[in-house]
């Protein structure tokens, strides 16, 4: 997928979480993205943290250590 | 086999609790105050002759052939406006009403066409029964005086009394002269289909049943449910199947495959010939009633666009070249294969369908997760409800519907959100006017004047017409009102939700920004009605929410679903009759297919692929290792597609192409795999890239169950031989087989004791159980054996009541210079989703081509005309259609239909999704209008294309 689009995707959620409380709020986006996004999503979603694209949501970064890893 | 005959017992039952006692004919009877002395007789099996009281009507009382003889009381009072009392003595057959009966049918029979032997209702005419159960011998008039019958009298002069017949509508006929102006037909379309299309014109001898003003049905207001046909105790009104077809011999009561009321039917039989469908009394979700879908509209089992044989092809540039079922199967099986052993496991998926049954939408995720051994299934419900399973879940526990249809009769106000019930949930829609007209307030939020706001006897307390993709800020706006005006529930807060999480949600509704004053901007409501509206649901009594799909195809449709669950905790209307949230579910199986295991993430039952418990049972049942990984939703395997890694799809029962958004999305997606399996009635859409068709069933050819969107499963019986060979459940387990799973099912009773025994919510459902009980809602288990019409009576399915916060983020999706206007997205009541049904049965009639409806002043302002066609532009593409200029839309919005493919309306909308759940933004997209000569270039290369990809090749 584009990676604008996994970007737009990862920042819809961060936006739905950011009026919680911030622990939550982080917590929620990393199960969130655990349990609904597929391996392959998720894959793309860490190699963009790594190549640290712009654009992804603070939260998103912040969530990106508990989100479940791929093997 | 028989043909089910079922007991009219003249009037409606009573529900009062007291019991009343009386003796009829000698014999005595106990029966609930308030019911009939015809309706007592009838319950002891004493049949008082009677041609104007039906029991699906309120009796009226002006035939006079139901009179009976009361002890103590003088004269001959009609049992059928009668209502019994303690210790009434009455006589149902004596010498004087005999004699006045037999004169009341004399009467009837001499401005009767005595043409019995050859009339379509011969064997099924009250008329005829009641001249036999009266005895009559003899008729003294003929026809030479003043008469409906004859279209000439004696000397050759028109009679100025006689009316043709009317054969406008597609379905049934109206013969004049054979009406016995009983006024059945008249109470019917106003007391149960709640439309009032029907009158008595003239008066005394010269009075007739008439539509409209004396328009014919098909001009008139009629929308064809049929329940005139059904109230009528003669052949005035008569379905054109029966007078072409002759009566049925043998019936079989199943389920309409239509949409999520999922009203039973008695399939009336002539061998394997359907004579008609006819609403079956016992339908817990319809109790007798019907809309025109399915009461009429099954002529496409039999189309001859129906694909009967299985197809191949190497390339979709090919024609499709007719094979064996063994040569498709293991074509479609190896490929398969194949792509897996080059790609990975992971390279391939199942979408299943919402028409099919459970046993068959069971079989096509188990075939995902079983044989191709990853979680790759989803569903069409993603397009439509899939942020109902998230809203609710996370707030209740569950993505239940809290309700049951017949939980509206105590409503005291409604809440209409995002729905259309009269043409997308029509029988309901019909059993809520019933409700409305009985004095329950409604309130509706709807960008569009849906027919709701103003029918017959019924106009909406509230429109809140608010701008497309602003649901969230209103519901807030709703929620500010009742929690700063102190209009909540305390107590129920208290004991049934999270007191905390209430306090932080209170808190967060409480700001100011979150004020109807605030989001009149956005929303474009004044503040005053959202306020009125919050104090009316809140404190109107039991208040019940109703909503549909234009809350949830938002991409804060997962927020809005959740506000939703939020207003009813906050108002205490959850865990009884009368209030709770319902979720109206597009089509007939959405419901079930969700609780089947159809989404990636999730097993039968609703539970996540990570919970190793549930992993581990049907680990055991299958004997495979399941992945723990959720799998691809359809919009990530098209992209997939596209990226290279989703390379094979097996797609029963749906139409991606033309029922998800951005067409070009799917199309690439589609034309990028290697294999693409459609199983389907028709060559639809989504067949033009596909590589292997498989020729599916329809509803009448196969047996199962549909899950409404109540929650009740309801019996599908097979009542003819699948044309194709096959019923579906079956090709699935072929195509299984032919990969190397080894199932052996025989029957989908069994698929269904597999899904009771591994699902927990099903544990007591089995065939036997139905055809006891006929229906019942899950759950269904040890703690609940007669299943759940209420959710959540005693406490939430997750314990505590949960409120989360929902803030409002604008969509992306904005109007500007380039796209002015909005576009929002519905549908019509003589057409069903993609129309690929509807669209091959007479129901073209009512509707044989989308519009768009536009406010007249932007129409005005930009040259367009009623009927002119325009050209529809947005960011993802343009189409063309005819406009229709309406001020049910308010200036600035648009709206369309998406029912035929020639259209392609989802050309128009975007790939914008639910943040939670992916489901798409159907119900905003900027665009522009403008006048146009006709088709756009697009969709003239289209439908070449489609003709091309159609092509068959002539077998050898
Ligand atoms: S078909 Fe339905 S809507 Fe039409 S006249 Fe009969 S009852 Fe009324
Ligand atoms: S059309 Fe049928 S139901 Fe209606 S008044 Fe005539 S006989 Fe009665
Ligand atoms: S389409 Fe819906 S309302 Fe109409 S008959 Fe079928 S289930 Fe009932
Ligand atoms: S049936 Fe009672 S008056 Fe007609």
């Amino acid at each position: 997928m584009s990676p604008e689009k996994l970007t737009y995707m990862a920042n819809q959620i961060a936006g739905f979480f950011r009026s919680k409380p911030h622990e939550e709020a982080v917590a929620g986006v990393a199960d969130h993205i655990s349990k609904f996004w597929e391996p392959r999503m998720r894959a793309q979603l860490f190699d963009m943290l790594d190549r640290a694209v712009d654009g992804l949501d603070p939260l998103v970064l912040e969530a990106a250590p508990k989100i479940r890893p791929v093997d | 086999m028989s043909l089910i005959k079922e007991t009219d017992y003249g009037t409606p039952a009573a529900t009062s609790e007291n019991q009343v006692t009386l003796t009829i004919d000698g014999f005595e009877v106990s029966v609930p105050e308030g019911t009939s002395v015809m309706r007592a007789a009838m319950e002891t099996g004493i049949k008082i002759p009677k041609l104007c009281a039906t029991d699906m009507v309120d009796a009226f009382g002006s035939c006079r052939l139901c009179l009976v003889e009361i002890e103590g009381r003088r004269g001959t009072p009609s049992s059928c406006t009668t209502p019994v009392e303690d210790g009434m003595v009455v006589q149902t057959q004596t010498g004087r009403l005999k004699d006045i009966r037999r004169g009341v049918m004399e009467l009837y029979i001499s401005d009767h066409p005595l043409d019995c032997l050859t009339c379509a209702a011969n064997g099924d005419c009250e008329l005829q029964d009641m001249a036999g159960a009266v005895g009559l011998r003899d008729v003294r008039y003929g026809y030479d005086g003043d008469n409906h019958v004859k279209q000439r009298d004696g000397g050759g002069e028109v009679n100025a009394r006689f009316m043709a017949k009317d054969e406008s509508n597609p379905y049934f006929t109206y013969d004049p002269s054979k009406c016995i102006v009983c006024s059945r037909c008249v109470r019917a379309c106003e007391e149960v289909q709640g439309t009032f299309a029907l009158t008595i014109e003239g008066r005394g001898f010269g009075s007739r049943v008439s539509p409209g003003m004396h328009e014919s049905f098909l001009e008139s207001e009629c929308v064809s449910c049929g329940a005139c046909v059904q109230a009528c105790p003669t052949a005035t009104l008569q379905e054109k199947s029966v007078i072409e077809i002759g009566q049925p011999e043998h019936s079989l009561v199943t389920t309409c495959a239509y949409c999520g009321v999922g009203c039973s039917f008695k399939a009336e039989m002539r061998g394997q010939e359907l004579v008609r469908m006819v609403p079956y009394k016992d339908g817990k979700a319809n109790h007798g009633h019907s809309c025109v879908k399915g009461r009429f509209a099954y002529g496409y089992a039999t189309h001859q666009d129906r694909i009967l044989n299985p197809m191949i092809r190497e390339k979709i540039s090919d024609p499709w070249r007719e094979v064996s079922w063994e040569e498709a199967l293991g074509f479609a099986a190896s490929k398969l294969r194949a792509i897996q052993y080059e790609h990975g496991k992971e390279s391939i998926g199942v979408i299943t369908s919402s028409r099919c049954t459970n046993e068959e939408t069971y079989l096509v995720q188990k075939l995902a997760r079983a044989v191709f051994l990853n979680n790759n299934t989803d569903t069409c419900a993603r397009v439509c409800h899939s942020p109902t399973g998230y809203g609710l879940g996370q707030t209740f526990g569950t993505s239940a519907g809290t309700q049951d249809f017949d939980s509206v009769e105590q409503a005291d106000v409604v809440l209409v959100i995002g729905a259309n019930p009269t043409d997308g949930h029509p029988v309901f829609g019909s059993r809520l006017k019933k409700r409305l007209r009985e004095g329950a307030k409604l309130i509706v939020i709807d960008p569009r004047r849906i027919d709701l706001v103003r029918t017959p006897h019924v106009s909406a307390a509230h429109h809140l017409a608010l701008r497309p993709g602003t649901n969230v800020a209103m519901v807030t706006a709703l929620a500010h009102v009742i929690v700063t005006e102190g209009l909540f529930d305390e107590e129920f807060i208290r004991t049934r939700c999270d007191w905390d999480e209430f306090q932080d949600y209170a808190e967060f509704v409480a700001d100011p920004a979150n004020s109807p004053e605030s989001v009149e901007t956005l929303t474009g409501v004044p503040a005053e009605e959202v306020r009125a509206a919050a104090r009316l649901y809140a404190r109107g009594g039991n208040a019940a929410i109703y909503y549909g799909l234009g809350v949830t195809e938002h991409s804060q449709g997962s927020t809005a679903v959740i506000g939703i669950a939020n207003l009813a905790m906050l108002t205490g209307n959850i865990g009884r009759p009368g209030v709770g949230v319902n979720p109206l579910r597009g089509q007939n199986n959405v419901q079930g297919s969700c609780d089947m295991g159809s989404f990636p993430h999730e097993l039968p039952g609703y539970r996540h692929v990570n919970n190793a418990d549930v992993r581990d049972i049907f680990e055991q049942a299958w004997g495979v290792s399941i992945s723990d990984e959720p799998g691809l939703r359809i919009t990530n395997m098209l992209d997939a597609a596209v990226d290279g890694t989703f390379r094979g799809l097996y797609c029963q029962g749906e139409d991606i192409l033309q029922s998800d958004p951005d067409t070009k999305h799917v199309s690439a997606g589609l034309a990028a795999m290697d294999c693409v399996i459609v199983h389907d009635l028709f060559l639809n859409e989504t067949s033009h890239y596909a590589h292997v068709f498989l020729p599916g069933s329809t509803f009448l050819e196969k047996d199962g169950t549909f899950t409404n969107a109540e929650r009740r499963i309801n019996r599908v019986r097979k009542v003819m031989a699948p044309k194709n060979g096959y019923a579906d459940w079956e090709v699935t387990q072929l195509l299984a087989n032919a990969m190397g799973a080894g199932w052996t099912y025989t029957h989908p009773s069994q698929i269904m004791d597999e899904i009771a025994a591994t699902t927990p919510s099903f544990a007591n459902v089995s065939y036997a159980l139905l055809e006891e009980k006929g229906s019942v809602q899950w759950p269904c288990n040890d703690s609940t054996p007669e299943g759940s019409p209420i959710m959540h009576v005693d406490g939430f399915v997750r314990g505590k009541g949960r409120f989360i916060r929902t803030d409002y983020i604008a969509t992306d999706e904005k109007t500007g210079p380039r796209f002015p206007l909005l576009l929002t997205t519905g549908r019509i009541l003589s057409q069903y989703n993609v129309g690929a049904q509807t669209r091959r049965t007479e129901n073209v009639v009512w509707h044989d081509e989308d519009v768009l409806e536009i406010h007249p002043h932007d129409a005005e302002n930009r040259g367009i005309k009623d009927g002119d066609w325009i050209k529809l532009a947005s960011r993802s593409g343009e189409t063309a259609l005819r406009a229709r200029i309406t001020d049910r839309v308010s200036p600035g919005v648009v709206y369309t239909t998406f029912h035929h493919p020639a259209t392609q309306a989802n050309v128009i909308t975007t790939d914008y999704s639910d943040w939670a759940t992916n489901c798409p933004e159907y119900k905003v997209t900027a665009v522009q209008v403008s006048p146009s000569n006709g088709p756009t270039e697009w969709q003239e290369h289209y439908e070449q294309f489609a003709a091309r990809a159609r092509r068959i090749e002539a077998a050898e």
